[in-house]
């Protein structure tokens, strides 16, 4: 509101337009420009200063030489990057769809009032999302351990032979499960908040119309929150692109089974860090900004057609 | 499911790296000049005289000892010991800070087969400037050649790592064990071992690159030779073969305990005698003494099991040299802690809290050979060790990209420890990775 109120002052002195049109344009770059600094050096200069890497090879022998889009071209042929993006997309088509729909179960179960001790569950299921990730990882790894682990003791104990959930075929099942555990409840907090907007007076008409509890909830409550529902899956989406932190920590318990490219940021990171191939891992991580771009904003094309 | 926080979160630290190594780019790029103006003796003198503080970055346990007498002895000297983590952990942060031109340590603890690619990144310091070279003599032949590298001295010698079998004996009388000598009766005893008790591995592993290059290494391997900028590789030589075709028994038959070492469950599985043996360097006894002391007593030390029966070949696993960062604030008085813990009084200190030294003087000293280990049960480990080091086979070269090479060494051979594919396909794999990353780096690899 006040934004729109320099202009009308402005207009109401003819005789001095001009200059008043030009203290008024300094008058927005003085308001715009905090703005304007904090974005350009938090948010530009990193990515432009990483898509300037990206054109830079620095090796061991030779130094830096200009290569132009020779990274890109390396990437788009490179084995390891695409086993990785593939990792992650599986982890994305299995994971989310099971995290969203746990998530949407006890926001409906919540939310249905028939729940006894609805603001513990409420709190226990939310509980997760507050232990910082790396204590949940470490947690869960040592749970998952088949020699000094829980697994590992209810093996002893019944003596049973539990698959080891840090085995190269069921880790990347194993890090679905701590990121399910930390997330649903985030999840079911954005699902419950948009359940608790639904205006009362539809239940009511449903109920005359006598619809059914399952009626109620594929008719009324899902279309609801169907805005909160794309906003979770484009969040989740991003998320498993993006996935990094509990892998790199499981790592050091099954070094074997979690590559030093087993996803996306982490090949990004082991180049980086353990290569000192900065300009190939900002070549790296660019491209997979692209690609994350690209889906999430397929599906929020699509969220929002189904919309109409 | 990831927040839009965690998300912001994830990219505010990608931009910090992105800032972090333009920053740092910056800052590498404007040392060109190398040569580094020599600093007298009498000038390291001064610096002690005039005190301050360094930091080292080290995980060696007998170097808190030296710091306390090192301050002990110039009052005005502060040391700050940080532990940035064993080996590869430590390199990567080293890396970093030396990239980012901030947090650098004033020395730092580099294992030799580190060395070339740090001094060939240029990070460290000659420390000819500083006089080294009136320290010939002082170190005994392989130690002192590997930190000559690079047309430089890049690093004091401050322990080696001859390697010998280090084995519980109460587990092996327990199980009527003999001692194995060649690793054929290794691999026996590693099935009687785990026959007579399930839980009970000869020993741990997961994929070491160190352990794997030390055993090519006493095979008679030579994997990797370097000339300049020429390197070639070649995992598949005969000593190579002979060390795949045992471990890869060893693998099959699951008789290597499941354990990364240096992890909680490896000091505990080496108290408890769920794991064995370990092959491995002469400075281990102090690990064991700090990390292990409740098997004080039970743990016994032999030569390195060997290739062919009634061979005495032996190979250096690990040893480590102590350097200066060329970022490092203070190097004088780094020089001067440097020639103190390793060739200097700490060198005594050292040994006496059970390290192995690389002088020649403590080597052969009759003190240091006949000193009785209590925690070895009262036996001379030192005859055995310098026995080790002297039958260490010649001729042996780490790779200038060994770190990164190590690095790798789990995504290509450690795929041998947990699926069906050969030791053999995993070393053909790290050979063409290594390769591949030493073209990209501008080496001529054969």
């Amino acid at each position: 509101m006040t934004v729109l109120a320099p202009p009308t002052i402005s207009r109401t002195g003819q005789a001095d337009r001009r200059p008043a049109r030009r203290r008024r344009s300094w008058t927005g770059w003085a308001f715009v420009g905090p703005f304007m600094a904090v974005f350009a050096f938090v948010f530009v200069a990193p990515i432009a200063y990483a898509i300037y890497l990206s054109v830079f090879r620095t090796r061991l022998i030779g130094g830096t030489s200009f290569v132009g889009l020779d990274n890109y071209q390396q990437v788009f042929t490179d084995p390891q990057f695409w086993s990785a993006t593939w990792r992650v997309t599986l982890f994305l088509l299995v994971q989310v769809p099971i995290m969203l729909f746990l998530a949407l179960l006890i926001a409906l179960a919540i939310d249905s009032g028939r729940l006894y001790g609805k603001a513990f569950f409420r709190v226990a299921v939310f509980m997760p999302y507050a232990v910082p990730a790396v204590v949940a990882t470490l947690m869960w790894g040592f749970m998952y351990g088949s020699r000094f682990g829980l697994v590992g003791n209810i093996n002893d104990t019944f003596g049973v032979a539990l698959p080891d959930p840090l085995s190269p075929d069921l880790v990347l099942a194993s890090i679905g499960n701590i990121v399910t555990w930390e997330f649903v409840g985030y999840n079911m907090l954005i699902f419950y908040s948009a359940l608790q907007v639904v205006p009362k007076s539809l239940y009511e008409a449903a109920e005359l119309d006598g619809a059914s509890q399952l009626q109620v909830i594929r008719s009324v409550k899902l279309p609801a929150i169907k805005g909160a529902l794309l906003i979770a899956t484009i969040f989740s989406i991003i998320g498993s692109f993006q996935l990094f932190n509990e892998p790199s920590i499981l790592q050091s318990l099954a070094p074997n089974a979690i590559t030093t490219y087993f996803t996306p940021n982490m090949y990004a990171y082991s180049l980086s860090f353990s290569g000192q191939q900065y300009n190939y891992s900002a070549t790296v991580a660019i491209v997979m900004g692209i690609l994350t771009m690209i889906v999430a904003y397929a599906v929020q094309l699509r969220g929002t057609r189904k919309d109409r | 499911m990831f927040t839009n926080r965690r998300a912001f979160l994830r990219t505010a630290a990608l931009a910090t790296a992105a800032i972090t190594t333009a920053a740092l780019a910056a800052c590498g790029s404007d040392d060109g000049g190398d040569t580094t103006t020599p600093v007298s003796a009498d000038q390291v003198q001064a610096a002690l005289d005039k005190g301050g503080s360094i930091t080292v970055w080290a995980w060696e346990p007998t170097l808190k000892q030296v710091v306390t007498a090192f301050e002990a002895k110039y009052p005005k000297v502060k040391v700050n010991l940080v532990n940035a983590g064993t080996g590869n952990d430590q390199y990567t942060a080293l890396q970093n800070a030396v990239a980012a031109g901030s947090g650098v340590p004033d020395v730092a603890q580099i294992e030799y087969y580190a060395l070339p690619q740090f001094a060939l990144g240029k990070s460290l310091t000659d420390l000819a400037a500083f006089g080294s070279g009136s320290l010939d003599g002082t170190f005994t032949p392989g130690p002192w050649s590997s930190v000559k590298t690079g047309g430089g001295t890049f690093g004091l010698p401050m322990d080696s790592g001859p390697m010998a079998l280090f084995y519980n004996k109460e587990v092996f009388d327990k199980h009527k064990i003999e001692v194995p000598t060649t690793w054929d009766e290794y691999a026996a005893a590693a099935k009687k071992l785990h026959a007579a008790d399930p839980k009970a591995y000869i020993t741990n592993d997961t994929g070491d690159a160190g352990f794997t290059t030390s055993l090519i290494w006493q095979a008679g391997g030579k994997p990797f030779a370097v000339d300049g900028t020429n390197v070639k590789i070649n995992l598949a030589d005969e000593g190579s073969a002979k060390f795949a075709a045992t471990w890869q028994t060893m693998i099959s038959n699951k008789l290597l305990a499941p354990v990364g070492s240096w992890s909680d469950g490896w000091y505990k599985g080496l108290g408890d005698g769920s794991i064995a043996t370990l092959v491995i360097g002469a400075w281990m006894p102090a690990n064991l003494e700090s990390g292990v002391p409740g098997a004080k007593g039970k743990w016994r030390v032999a030569p390195m099991p060997q290739w062919t029966a009634g061979a005495n070949a032996a190979a250096e696993n690990g040893g480590s040299s102590l350097a200066i960062p060329k970022a490092g604030a203070n190097n004088a008085l780094a020089y001067a802690f440097l020639k103190y813990a390793t060739a200097g009084e700490g060198v005594q200190i050292r040994v006496d809290n059970g390290a192995f030294p690389a002088t020649n003087a403590e080597l052969k000293s009759a003190a240091f050979l006949g000193k009785e280990f209590p925690y070895f049960g009262g036996q001379k480990a030192n005859e055995i060790f310098a026995k080790s080091a002297a039958d260490v086979v010649p001729g042996w070269s780490y790779l200038p990209f060994q770190v990164y090479a190590n690095s790798i060494f789990n995504d290509t051979v450690g795929q041998a420890y947990v699926t069906d594919k050969p030791l053999t396909d995993g070393l053909k794999a790290w050979q063409e990775a290594s390769a591949k990353y030493g073209k990209d780096q501008g080496f001529t690899v054969g």
